[in-house]
């Protein structure tokens, strides 16, 4: 108890706002590692997932892909990308960031083509039907309603990056991680505890931001009739959507 | 006027669902697909807009070969009515109706005016146009696919088992609309359901088919009844059992008109010298 206590208290102290370390910097640090990450893993896992789910090609490949991804060990991968491009400011952090890419794109692959795989197959056929060309179905119909999942997608791999990012300082590249690297070897618990706590708030928080975001991202048109689709929606979509929230536990 | 000219489908994994097939459609008229599951009515369907393309033999429309036009262009200019409406669930209604329209270039302003009037058309109120289709009742889901499909003013009008999903009651009703909706537009409809009765109400032209899409009978409901072409077809019209093989009883106050199960069916108006 008196470890957490002493945690707090270093967090709060106003010696945290200045010196080498201020908290601020180290914050900014981390959540830029974290932003350009998933958005770069976002540049490239959210077409890849959209041409997989509205095609249904590769799916083999990309269940596989994430599967193989997720026991990727992170520390491991950053390690061997630092050996691989050097150890220069830029290579670092190419290493870093890179690491931190291929650790996010599975969650957001998987919530891309999933999103879509859960739209009723008849509205879609529906769409084509009536003379939607594919780019419009995609467009119009796949993505509007997939939206929910692939923001979920993102959320877990933010989540993943943002608790990750701690590694970068390892590699001297800063961000929160700098406490703890720099107390473990000086037996400094309460700065340890203190920055791990404050990765856990800032991880909660980010969380918190994508989970009203997936709310306001369910089609009114599909909110607004809910409780009749316990009874009138397709058997698809509730296996697929629970199969998703299963992989991004697993 | 639709004909099909010697159609094959043979899917990829070699199921045959269409062999030979050979049938002239007629403009302005009710025609009715009417077959078990597997008998291939959907395909043929399906086929009119190229969500299906024949492995063998062409079909035009107006003397004009559909496998010449551009699918996405062929499927705006016919209407499409499914099961289960098959309404976009994030579109309000009156955007629903209003997709093809708009899809074809007419602008937003005139596209939601006709739209309107097409809810009139259907007998729905105004005041629905800005509800989600999940906020409707089945019956109301599936009058705005009739308006949809009717939306960009196709001369066609492809309806598959439209009204397989409502209750009974409301399944009356929309298939005395749809009867009257061909009267007032005078729209060429393909109908495709697997319920005689409904078949016999609607269709013009009623084509039984068989596995396969072998057709076992062509002809007016009247034509069918009278003098059904096979076993099959008597089998499957009812005409050997139950309420449509109707016989003659009389009683002590009158003839009335009985089922196979001996049940009074109806009584006999006109015609009663015959009895």
């Amino acid at each position: 108890m008196n470890l957490l206590i002493e945690a707090v208290q270093w967090l709060f102290s106003p010696e945290r706002l200045g010196g080498n370390n201020p908290i601020p910097v180290r914050v900014e640090e981390h959540l830029f590692y974290t932003f350009l990450s998933v958005v770069i893993a976002a540049l490239i896992a959210v077409p890849l997932g959209f041409y997989i789910g509205h095609t249904g090609k590769g799916r083999e490949f990309a269940v596989g892909l994430s599967g193989a991804a997720r026991a990727l060990p992170s520390f491991g991968l950053i390690l061997l990308l630092v050996l691989l491009f050097g150890v220069a400011q830029t290579q670092l952090q190419i290493a870093a960031v890179t690491a931190f890419v291929l650790l996010a794109i599975p969650s957001i692959l998987a919530g891309a083509y999933a999103g879509i795989e859960a739209v009723d197959r008849r509205v879609i056929d529906s769409a084509r039907a009536i003379g939607m060309t594919e780019w419009q179905i995609l467009w119009k119909v796949e993505v509007p309603l997939g939206l929910p999942l692939l923001i979920g997608g993102l959320r877990a791999a933010t989540l993943q990056v943002v608790a990750t990012a701690t590694l970068a300082a390892y590699v001297g590249l800063g961000g929160l991680g700098i406490y703890i690297f720099r107390g473990l070897p000086l037996q400094r618990y309460d700065e340890m505890l203190g920055s791990a706590l404050l990765i856990a708030a800032l991880a909660l928080a980010l969380d918190g931001i994508f989970a009203l975001l997936q709310q306001f991202a369910v089609p009114r048109g599909v909110s607004a009739g809910r409780a009749k689709d316990v009874r009138t929606s397709s058997p698809r979509r509730r296996p697929v959507a629970a199969k998703v929230a299963q992989e991004r536990r697993g | 006027m639709i004909e099909f000219r010697a159609v094959t489908k043979r899917f990829p994994d070699g199921t045959v669902a269409v062999e030979d097939f050979n049938l002239v459609i007629p403009s302005r008229k009710i025609t009715v697909f009417v077959g078990s599951s597997g008998s291939g009515k959907t395909t043929l369907l399906r086929m009119i807009n190229r969500m299906v393309d024949p492995t063998d033999g062409d079909i035009e429309i107006d003397g004009v070969s559909i496998m010449s036009k551009e699918p996405v262009a062929l499927r705006r200019s016919i209407g499409y009515v499914m099961q289960n409406s098959g309404l976009l669930p994030h579109f309000k209604v009156i955007d629903n109706v209003t997709t093809v329209p708009m899809l074809n270039g007419v602008p937003k302003k005139k596209a939601r005016e006709q739209a309107l009037e097409l809810l009139d058309t259907v007998g729905l109120s105004r005041s629905l146009a800005d509800r989600y289709p999940s906020q409707l009742s089945g019956g109301q889901q599936q009058r705005v696919g009739v308006a949809r499909g009717l939306a960009a003013n196709p001369n066609i009008l492809l309806m598959d088992e439209p009204f397989g999903a409502v209750d009974p009651i409301v399944r009356a009703e929309l298939q005395q609309e749809t009867i009257r909706l061909q009267h007032e537009l005078d729209k060429t409809i393909v109908f495709v359901t697997h319920d005689i009765d409904e078949a016999f109400l609607l269709g013009d032209q009623v084509v039984i088919l068989e596995k396969g899409a072998k057709i076992a009978q062509v002809g007016s409901p009247t034509e069918i009844m009278a003098a059904p072409a096979s076993d099959f077809v008597a089998n499957f019209i009812g005409t050997d059992r139950g309420k449509r093989a109707l016989t003659l009883k009389k009683t002590a106050n009158g003839t009335i008109l009985v089922d196979s199960e001996g049940r009074g069916a109806g009584v006999l108006v006109g015609g009663s010298e015959l009895a």
